[in-house]
């Protein structure tokens, strides 16, 4: 076992990671642990935009967006934290662009704007030009300009470790232990202050947009330190990924015009959202597509056609916007319809469906990013989340489009700041003595595992099983087997074996360890939406289809405790608008 | 249609000699090289290493040779190579650490050379952008899409005979900021693209174009390098 001592320590190298440490590196030593090169972490997948009220091409203004957010969120957002995003956004952006990130620019130089479902002007009135893009690669040149600055700042990466333990004894968070991916080995890290800044779960999902890599790893060692999850029954679909791959179409498709058909080649959307059209918000696209093709209105591949077998996709059309226009706002569009569906999107429509994309649940912390651990906003010293795995909340029960990679860089760097206020004042508090132990202990399991389960096998059948019971519609009867379907799994995790032995590069211990995670926080997820007994945001219930404000405007916090889950829960902060019906 | 896939194995911790292992597996339709490796570990051989994560063409893990050309197996379609023996080889060039998986980080430390990152003393607008025009921005637009995967560096010959050679990616980098209308970092690095392992080592050989999963076309960045550099000496 090696160990190591750096002030604060990072986990995970996306937008929140690399934006945290570019402020913590200025005024302590910071090091940034991923378990994949940096340029690889997922943020480089968002593609449309990152929303900020720059008005550069309409009349916006911080107040329209913060309301939109709240809105989108289904009135679960907490508002003082979407005030903060909404204000802060315009600042975030130039200093973006002051960094170097190159963006789409409008005639004048500006930075270009695009319209994103459920952005508007004046409160609901029409769509905002809100999204600020660099052609469809925003996350990529995003994530690519704050990792070259941290080029620039010497920040310190241990590229390719994976976190494998958090030290937290007597709510006070003291390192983390991690394992050299390449050359094998466990590493020991003291910090005064951990940064969990480790992305989504899509992985949990048989049709998702997320990498590989998003397995939630991040919620499953939180949940085993004991520190509760919040608000995870609400799952992002995302309205528009590639049929049967689920690969993301940016929803910058929709916001340059694209329609949606079913196929009767009607434009559907029209019977949901009738003002904002295919530019409603995420979780109603969602739903409107799911319903199509629940009555029987999906479109039909010609396989389908000849066996009659009712479709369960529909079209996303863009052709009519002209090849000449579609190569300069969404080149990477292009190539992914092609290589993924062998569509040419200037001719024909690219068939899509629903596809798990993004958490709004995560690791419940406060504005600014310090980790609680109960209702009583109890803060856990030394222990912060930013990003995608943080739940602060400012995406509530649904997330706006391009709000992500907003939270995450200005989240990032929002909790970056407290940090460096933070650190100087903090020691290197004591590390427990089985804490490193533990975590030998653990992954020795791993590599002595020989029993005659498989863990591709049991991962397909979470994943398979997580689409068709907790989903885009839910009901009581398939959550309730989805939680006895998830302890089965859970036991026979107990008994997979590993074949390969070896230190260096055991993607395969690594992979299983993974599973684990996934076994882990599933389990929270259908908690949470078994106790639900509301609509609301992207939990839509079959059994219980109204929201209920009366009985559940209130987060979720969830426990693992004796194995079992335990829920408690924490109120929404309501400053400027109050829970409204939400229409579109 | 069953496809056999010959993979090139080598496990440091075993002292043998690298080897191809042969995997036979029925592939369906829209399945991707990156599909048939996931399965084959899934189902065949769990030791079997390779990098992967977004599997839409954007992380750049998953460069590798395929059929004898540097691709990224998320976007490679089975099918669409035709051949009922698929050979699939770590990216050449670099040192291979376990089956699939190359040592990136002489790579890495070839873009970390070129000074990769916006270099601009002026203090920038407050509460606005810095301006940059649409043609402005075209010109770096594509070279911003660079996504690290290695491809073309592996490809090219010039990088084979001499390792001290920055490379297309790299030298993309060095483009990409050289010619944005914002950067004043010229003379940083200029020294560090102006000689024998830089810019000049390229012999336009545009193997690099080929590999490019964007469609970057690292050669014509590379030649309006070399025209600056020069334009700025005569």
């Amino acid at each position: 076992m090696i160990y190591h001592q750096h002030e604060v320590v990072i986990i995970g190298a996306g937008l929140a990671g690399s934006r945290a440490a570019l402020e913590v590196s200025k005024v302590a030593d910071c090091a940034v642990i991923s378990k994949i090169f940096p340029s690889r972490s997922h943020s480089g997948a968002a593609q449309g935009g990152m929303g900020a009220s720059l008005g550069n091409l309409d009349d916006d203004n911080w107040e329209f967006h913060m309301f939109d957010t709240v809105k989108g969120s289904d009135y679960l957002g907490d508002q003082d934290a979407a005030e903060i995003l909404a204000k802060d956004a315009p600042e975030v952006i130039y200093e973006l662009e002051h960094l170097g990130a190159p963006f789409s620019r409008t005639p004048e130089g500006k930075i270009a704007q695009r319209k994103f479902g459920g952005h508007t002007l004046n409160f609901g009135e029409k769509p905002a030009l809100r999204a600020c893009y660099s052609a469809d690669y925003t996350g990529h040149v995003l994530l690519h300009t704050l990792f070259e600055q941290c080029i620039k700042h010497s920040v310190r990466f241990y590229s390719e470790f994976q976190m494998v333990h958090l030290i937290v004894k007597d709510n006070v968070c003291r390192g983390i232990v991690a394992w050299d991916i390449c050359n094998g080995g466990l590493h020991v890290f003291r910090a005064k202050a951990v940064l969990f800044a480790t992305g989504g779960y899509g992985r949990a999902y048989k049709i998702t947009t997320n990498a590989h890599a998003n397995t939630g790893d991040g919620l499953g060692m939180v949940l085993n330190a004991g520190l509760p999850l919040e608000d995870m029954e609400f799952v992002q679909f995302h309205p528009t990924g590639i049929y049967r791959n689920g690969i993301l179409m940016t929803e910058g498709a929709r916001g340059e015009g694209a329609y949606l058909l079913n196929k009767d080649g009607e434009r559907f959307m029209k019977h949901y959202a009738p003002t904002l059209m295919e530019l409603a918000p995420r979780d109603m696209v969602a739903r409107a597509i799911q319903t199509e093709i629940n009555e029987g209105r999906g479109c039909q591949s010609p396989e389908q056609k000849e066996q009659g077998i009712p479709g369960d996709f529909v079209h996303l059309d863009i052709s009519h916007l002209g090849e000449a226009k579609l190569r300069e706002v969404l080149p990477q569009i292009f190539d992914l319809a092609r290589n993924f569906a062998g569509v040419d999107v200037a001719k024909e429509p690219t068939p899509i469906q629903p596809t798990a994309h993004y958490s709004m649940g995560g690791i419940p912390c406060t504005t600014d990013g310090r980790v609680i651990s109960d209702h009583d906003n109890t803060i856990v010293r030394g222990l912060y989340a930013a990003g995608e795995c943080a739940c602060i909340s400012v995406h509530g029960a649904n997330r706006l489009g391009c709000n992500s990679t907003l939270d995450a860089t200005l989240y990032g760097r929002r909790t970056g700041h407290t940090i460096a206020r933070d650190v100087g004042d903090m020691i290197y508090e004591e590390l427990p003595a089985d804490g490193p132990d533990e975590a030998q202990k653990n992954l020795q399991w791993f590599f002595d595992a020989d029993g005659r389960e498989n863990v591709a096998d049991i991962r397909s059948e979470l994943q398979d099983t997580m689409m068709i019971n907790c989903g885009i519609f839910r009901e009581e009867k398939l959550l309730t087997e989805q939680l006895g379907i998830i302890k089965n799994l859970q036991d026979r995790f107990g008994k997979i074996g590993v074949k390969d032995k070896n230190q260096q590069f055991n993607t395969e211990v690594m992979e299983a360890m993974e599973l684990g995670h996934l076994l882990n926080f599933s389990e929270v997820i259908v908690t949470g939406a078994v106790a639900r007994q509301e609509s609301r945001g992207a939990h839509a219930r079959n059994d219980f289809t109204d929201r209920d404000d009366k009985n559940w405007l209130k987060h979720t916090l969830a426990y693992r405790e004796n194995g079992d889950i335990r829920l408690d829960f924490k109120p929404v902060i309501i400053t400027r608008f109050e829970p409204k019906e939400r229409k579109y | 249609m069953n496809t056999v896939f010959k993979i090139y194995r080598f496990d440091p911790e075993s002292g043998r000699n690298p080897r191809y292992q042969y995997f036979e597996i029925d592939v369906t339709k829209g399945q991707t090289v990156l599909d048939a490796l996931i399965e084959i570990k899934a189902h065949k051989d769990g030791s079997l290493v390779f990098r992967r994560s977004c599997r839409s063409g954007i992380c750049g893990s998953c460069a590798m040779q395929i059929n004898g050309l540097n691709k990224l197996a998320c976007e490679t379609q089975v099918e669409d190579l035709k051949s009922k023996t698929v050979t699939i080889d770590p990216l050449p060039g670099f040192k291979p650490i376990k089956d699939l998986a190359v040592d990136m980080e002489p790579f890495y430390d070839k873009l970390r050379a070129v000074l990769p990152y916006l270099i601009n003393p002026d203090s920038p607008p407050t509460d606005k952008e810095r301006i940059q025009s649409p043609e402005e921005f075209k010109m770096i637009e594509l070279a911003t899409s660079c996504i690290l995967c290695g491809g073309c560096t592996s490809s090219c010959p010039s990088f084979w005979a001499d390792k001290a050679y920055l490379g297309p990616a790299a030298l993309v980098k060095a483009y990409r900021y050289v010619f944005d209308t914002r950067d004043r970092g010229y003379s940083d690095r200029s020294g560090v693209v102006n000689n024998k392992h830089g810019l000049w080592r390229c012999h336009t050989i545009m193997n690099c174009n080929d590999a490019c999963p964007k469609h970057i076309f690292p050669t014509e960045g590379i030649s309006l390098l070399k025209r600056k550099v020069v334009e700025e000496k005569y």
